[in-house]
């Protein structure tokens, strides 16, 4: 149930982050979801894309350090309060969430959150209890 | 194995004997044929005659390499150059460069005393030396190459330079001894390994590292990543070349300087008084046997200090510690003396941090600014900024426990740090002078 993603370091410098792009759309590589973390140095872009290992191995061979990282994706209705309930059932259980980007699905009525939590697995099997809808990885490849 | 064991060997007193007997003999000659020298002399009040014992030698002034640049290009020799054979000279970074001159018997004794080198270095007869120092004016590439075939060994004179073709050549040639810089060993291994090719499993067995400062635990990282026993040697075109001191495979620890052509002395370089013995200071030598060019108490602005105790290895030349910069590559950021290679050792302490770093000191207002940039690898990088805020904050807190200053950490993507082929530029000084 766990989604692969992939995080890229980049300098705060013009272009870096286009030759990001650059190659990997060179690649035929899609992006499905990416959030970019900044700090006065650097950045971190975390990217979940249709072929994680080809992105991986591209960047790498570009020059870029890369790692790959676990995170989960949940799946909410995309309505007014529906962040707020997931975030309530985080809450409640005491998970630990490390960062977390959304985004809303093309065709359905839903928005799907991607949390980095430090306890993957007991996470998953914590709101996988509460009924919480765990979206797998190859969902959000194939979106 | 020992190449001269006579002269390696001698006993204290036999070398104190013979070093002062080729000291007075160099005195004479310089005092009658070097004008420089003799107005040194003459300015100091002492005759050539009055040197009578080692410690004497302490009442002579100083040679400097600016004393070089004044005599360019021939002015200090002590030979005609109908008896000179060979010019090199230093990379004149700021002007003119320093010209030397050998005759045929210097070269013999620069051959003699590399051959020395390279035996203690544990080279011999059936190795295929990988020369990677540049030749050319350098000293390095020519001074390791006569060496090489004295010892009877097989020299690629590769120079530097053209790195993919160096692997090439030391896979096929079956290379066993490495002759380069210290950051240049570190850089072929990882342009192997660019090539798909682990350096570790080639035949290399020695690395001889000169001509830049390095740190012991750059040695522990090249001997893991490299896959050799890295050994120091130590060398300046001014005394010699490489071949001025060398570290033996036995004991890997401090550099053998051969007291049979040079005499070594350690001085506080502020207040320039000799350092009481065993402390550290900057090195000044004398040579005692060259003809070409002769140098009476050179100040190297190296900073080391000499080992006393008696070797493992058998040779009865005294040590000197790894130099541990330069005393005028020596910052001094808000009154404090730092050394780039005192900061090198805080960052190959932690764990996965690379040897290559950039220090650019600037001036804020009336404050001066220390930046060190420090690449992120797979092994540092992480996912979590805090992580990474962390690492830098990490090394920042031991910058401060050893040197008392505040710097700043800048993380930098891989590889951005230029790698240098000769000596890595590892300080950018942007302080208005």
């Amino acid at each position: 149930m766990k989604v692969e993603q992939i995080s890229i370091f980049i300098e705060n410098k013009s272009g870096r982050l286009a030759e990001v792009a650059r190659v990997l759309g060179e690649k035929g590589v899609n992006i499905r979801a990416l959030s970019l973390a900044d700090t006065s140095d650097f950045g971190i872009l975390r990217l979940i894309v249709d072929n994680t290992d080809l992105a991986k191995e591209t960047l790498k061979a570009g020059g870029f350090t890369v790692s790959k990282t676990e995170v989960v994706a949940i799946e909410v209705p995309d309505q007014p309060g529906g962040l707020s309930s997931i975030l309530q059932v985080l809450d409640d259980s005491k998970i630990n969430v490390e960062y977390m980007y959304a985004f809303v699905e093309r065709n359905a009525d839903n928005a799907v959150i991607i949390f980095r939590f430090d306890d993957t697995d007991g996470a998953i099997s914590t709101l996988q209890k509460k009924g919480v809808n765990i979206l797998p990885g190859e969902r959000i490849y194939g979106l | 194995m020992i190449w001269n064991d006579k002269f390696e060997t001698l006993p204290r007193e036999a070398i104190e004997s013979l070093q002062l007997k080729r000291l007075r003999q160099t005195l004479v000659r310089v005092y009658a044929t070097v004008p420089f020298y003799r107005r040194q002399f003459d300015h100091a009040g002492v005759k050539p005659e009055k040197i009578k014992t080692l410690a004497d030698l302490q009442r002579l002034p100083f040679t400097l390499k600016q004393d070089m640049r004044d005599n360019y290009p021939y002015g200090l020799f002590a030979k005609p150059l109908d008896q000179i054979v060979r010019i090199h000279a230093s990379s004149g970074t700021t002007g003119k460069p320093t010209v030397v001159g050998y005759t045929r018997r210097d070269i013999d004794n620069w051959t003699e005393l590399m051959a020395r080198s390279f035996t203690a270095a544990g080279a011999h007869r059936g190795d295929v030396i990988h020369n990677a120092y540049g030749y050319g004016l350098f000293t390095g590439g020519l001074g390791a190459h006569y060496g090489a075939e004295k010892v009877g060994a097989s020299v690629i004179p590769m120079s530097g330079g053209n790195t993919k073709r160096q692997i090439m050549i030391m896979q096929d040639f079956g290379s066993t001894i490495l002759t380069c810089t210290p950051s240049y060993s570190l850089y072929l291994a990882e342009a192997a390994a660019e090539e798909g090719i682990d350096i570790r499993t080639l035949k290399l067995r020695v690395g001889i590292l000169g001509a830049e400062p390095w740190t012991e635990k750059m040695r522990e990282e090249i001997e893991a990543k490299v896959g050799i026993k890295a050994i120091d040697i130590y060398g300046l075109s001014e005394i010699l070349g490489p071949g001025v001191g060398i570290e033996c495979i036995e004991a890997q620890a401090g550099l053998h300087i051969w007291e049979d052509h040079f005499i070594p002395e350690i001085i506080n370089p502020i207040t320039c008084e000799l350092v009481p013995d065993g402390e550290q200071g900057e090195l000044v030598i004398t040579t005692i046997t060259k003809e070409g060019i002769p140098m009476i108490r050179y100040r190297t602005r190296d900073i080391t200090r000499i080992i006393e105790e008696p070797c493992i290895c058998g040779r009865t030349h005294r040590r000197l510690a790894r130099m541990c910069g330069r005393s005028d590559d020596m910052l001094i950021i808000r009154g404090v003396n730092v050394f780039p290679s005192q900061i090198e050792s805080v960052l190959m302490d932690i764990e996965g941090v690379e040897p290559h770093y950039l220090l650019i000191v600037d001036r804020e207002g009336t404050l001066d600014t220390l930046e060190v940039q420090v690449e992120v690898n797979e092994q540092t990088f992480s996912d979590e900024i805090k992580v990474l805020q962390g690492l830098s904050r990490r090394i920042e807190k031991e910058i401060k426990d050893l040197l008392g200053i505040n710097c700043r950490i800048r993380l930098v993507e891989p590889k951005t740090i230029t790698r240098s082929e000769g000596k890595a530029q590892r300080v950018i000084d942007k302080r208005p002078k």
